[in-house]
């Protein structure tokens, strides 16, 4: 067990990865620096997801993706949490509990979609049991489409939530 | 399908499998693919006396108004009767009456990445006396939504009815609809559906192996499994176009034809999984730290399994037999002399078990498909028709079934019986048999899928 221990420290390469420039641009105008850091906790609420997006997210936090490497990990808690991070179409059966992670988060939060049912309802758009998008429950600040996305496309996504937060481009104004 | 009357509805044995209605009948399944239905008389049936028809005859009525005459669980299964703005009571979950009882509310939002539940635990200290779930927190409408398009445009729900099992889903749909309209799939898309499912078993079984050691606090397992899901899944993509090889199975075969060089990195993600397995087994084995959390644990006694007819790892940790790639089995399966591994002990190290012991025959599996793969095309279009079918696909978790009626080329009405539906009531009673903090364990073995069952 040692050797493949050894082996593996020895051989990991992580990717570079860096944000969409226009992306951080148009969050730094629509969002403002948030003062949070660089360093942030997600907290993940699925409100009516297939469980592709858990998935992939889980990947994200694999030995190829490593995710805590840029600052960013999943926290259990809402209370500790900076990003609350939505999958699924937001179903009528998980708008309370939505809600309330996000009433149990303190200010300043940023709110992200991640997937296609969670920016727009996805292919269950029209569907009575649920009401649409995030944006039907909660202000939306970023959305990362995919069906599921991919880890990586996740992980570019978080990173630009971080990058924005780097200085502010502009007086912070108040978000919403 | 054989219409019976009441008395024989409720006399029918066999190895239940799923219960639904539509506008004039209620339909049962019985293992291997035995369909018997009965009419409704002013919107009710019979009950029947089988221990898994609980929850399908709650489903009934939520999604249909249906009643099931005689029924002992009156409980909604779905149904939560929320307010516009989400409010909605919460029902009354009874408690053992005994000194000292108190309950433990968990969910709908979990601590980890997962999918939304409830469960309400009844506790004496430490020790769980009863566990309830209440689901349907994932309800998406997914039954209305299928209903009124064509079988194609369908794929595209059948493949997120539960997304860990796509491949699965999408087939057993599609076995439904060539059923319904008497229409073979090319020689070509089977092998490509077959392999595709096993690469799919292999992500879920590997990524669910380490979660469970994981949640034991055995870091290495979960970052070496993660690690080999991961490659299996970059496999996928070169050889796909997707991860999670998502809507690539359509009625009639398959979306695309496996890429040039997909051949090749499936090939390589196995062999670096089939090398680095037997010594991730031999850690899992000696780890006296993390054998004492997983043997014992959890236990699902092979009478229980057998009463739900589990099927799966669920049901193959407790002495269960089926799979549905044998029984009634589906091509190709039949030219690849399927070993099946069972085990009785039924605790969370039998589980793992079963799925350490499938890893290596869903390797040889695909390699012997991919070396075997007939030349012939990839799709044909399905005709439109009318019919009705029935359809199976074992996924990682047990056998999917799915149900369709098509009437001039659209659907019009489905049913969709995850096996999460069977293994549900056995989490609760495996939950109830170990103290609060084996609870993480014990779900993540048995891995019931909310979507599955929320529809």
């Amino acid at each position: 067990m040692w050797k493949t221990v050894a082996r593996h420290l020895l051989s990991r390469a992580p990717l570079p990865r860096t944000a969409d420039p226009a992306v951080v641009k148009s969050l730094r105008e629509r969002v403002g620096a948030s003062r949070l850091g660089r360093s942030l906790a997600i907290r993940h609420v699925p409100a009516g997801s297939c469980n592709a997006c858990e998935l992939e997210l889980r990947a994200t936090q694999n030995l190829v993706h490593d995710l805590t490497q840029y600052g960013l990990s999943f926290t259990p808690s809402p209370r500790h949490a900076d990003i609350l991070l939505v999958t699924g179409v937001s179903g009528r059966n998980m708008r309370e509990a939505l809600l309330q992670a996000r009433a149990a988060m303190p200010e300043p939060v940023l709110v992200v979609a991640v997937g296609d049912c969670a920016v727009d309802g996805g292919v269950f758009k029209g569907s009575p049991a649920i009401s649409g998008g995030t944006d039907s429950v909660l202000p939306v600040d970023l959305m990362i489409s995919g069906c599921p996305p991919s880890p990586a496309q996740i992980v570019q996504g978080l990173l630009s939530l971080i990058e924005a937060n780097e200085f502010p481009a502009r007086a912070v104004t108040p978000r919403r | 399908m054989i219409l019976l009357s009441h008395e024989d509805w409720l006399a029918h044995r066999g190895r239940f499998i799923a219960l639904w209605t539509d506008a004039r009948h209620a339909y049962a399944l019985y293992e291997p693919g035995e369909l018997v239905a009965v009419e409704l008389v002013d919107g009710a049936y019979p009950a029947l006396p089988h221990a898994g028809a609980g929850w399908f005859q709650r489903l009934a009525r939520d999604l249909n108004g249906h009643t099931a005459t005689g029924a002992t669980d009156t409980r909604p299964a779905i149904e939560h009767s929320r307010e516009a703005d989400g409010r909605g009571p919460w029902p009354d979950f009874k408690s053992p009456e005994l000194e000292g009882v108190h309950q433990v509310a968990v969910g709908p939002v979990h601590a980890g990445i997962i999918e939304p539940g409830h469960f309400r635990f009844s506790v004496i200290g430490e020790k769980v006396l009863k566990l309830e779930a209440r689901l349907g927190y994932a309800h998406k409408g997914t039954l209305g939504m299928i209903r009124g398009k064509s079988p194609r445009l369908a794929a595209r729900f059948a493949a997120r009815v539960s997304g860990d099992a796509t491949v699965a889903h999408g087939t057993a749909f599609a076995h439904a609809a060539e059923a319904a309209l008497r229409l073979e799939a090319p020689a070509r898309a089977v092998y490509l559906r077959a392999v595709m499912a096993e690469l799919e078993r292999l992500a879920n079984h590997t990524s669910d192996i380490g979660a469970i050691a994981g949640d034991a606090g055995f870091a290495f397992l979960d970052s070496r499994f993660a690690l080999a899901r991961e490659r299996i899944c970059a496999a996928c993509a070169a050889a796909f176009g997707h991860r999670l090889m998502m809507d690539m199975v359509i009625p009639g075969g398959v979306a695309g034809d496996i890429a040039t060089g997909g051949a090749a990195a499936i090939l390589d993600a196995l062999d670096a999984l089939e090398a680095e397995l037997p010594s991730l087994k031999r850690v899992f084995e000696d780890y006296a730290s993390l054998q004492d959390r997983v043997v014992g644990t959890g236990i699902v006694p092979p009478s229980l399994a057998a009463t739900y007819a589990a099927g799966g790892y669920a049901g193959r940790a407790s002495g269960q037999t089926h799979d549905s790639r044998l029984l009634p089995g589906y091509p190709p399966y039949e030219t690849f002399a399927l070993y099946v591994p069972v085990e009785q002990e039924g605790d969370v190290a039998a589980r793992i078990r079963i799925r350490l012991g499938e890893i290596p025959e869903s390797i040889r599996l695909i390699r012997d498909m991919l070396h075997a793969l007939p030349d012939t095309p990839i799709a044909i279009a399905p005709p439109i028709g009318s019919g009705d079918g029935l359809g199976v696909a074992e996924s990682f978790r047990g056998p999917v079934w799915y149900w369709l009626r098509i009437e001039s080329g659209a659907i019009a009405d489905v049913f969709i019986a995850d096996p999460s539906t069977l293994h549900w009531p056995l989490l609760e009673h495996a939950a109830a048999t170990a103290i609060l903090a084996d609870f993480p364990l014990i779900n993540k073995s048995i891995n019931g899928s909310y979507s599955g069952v929320d529809l």
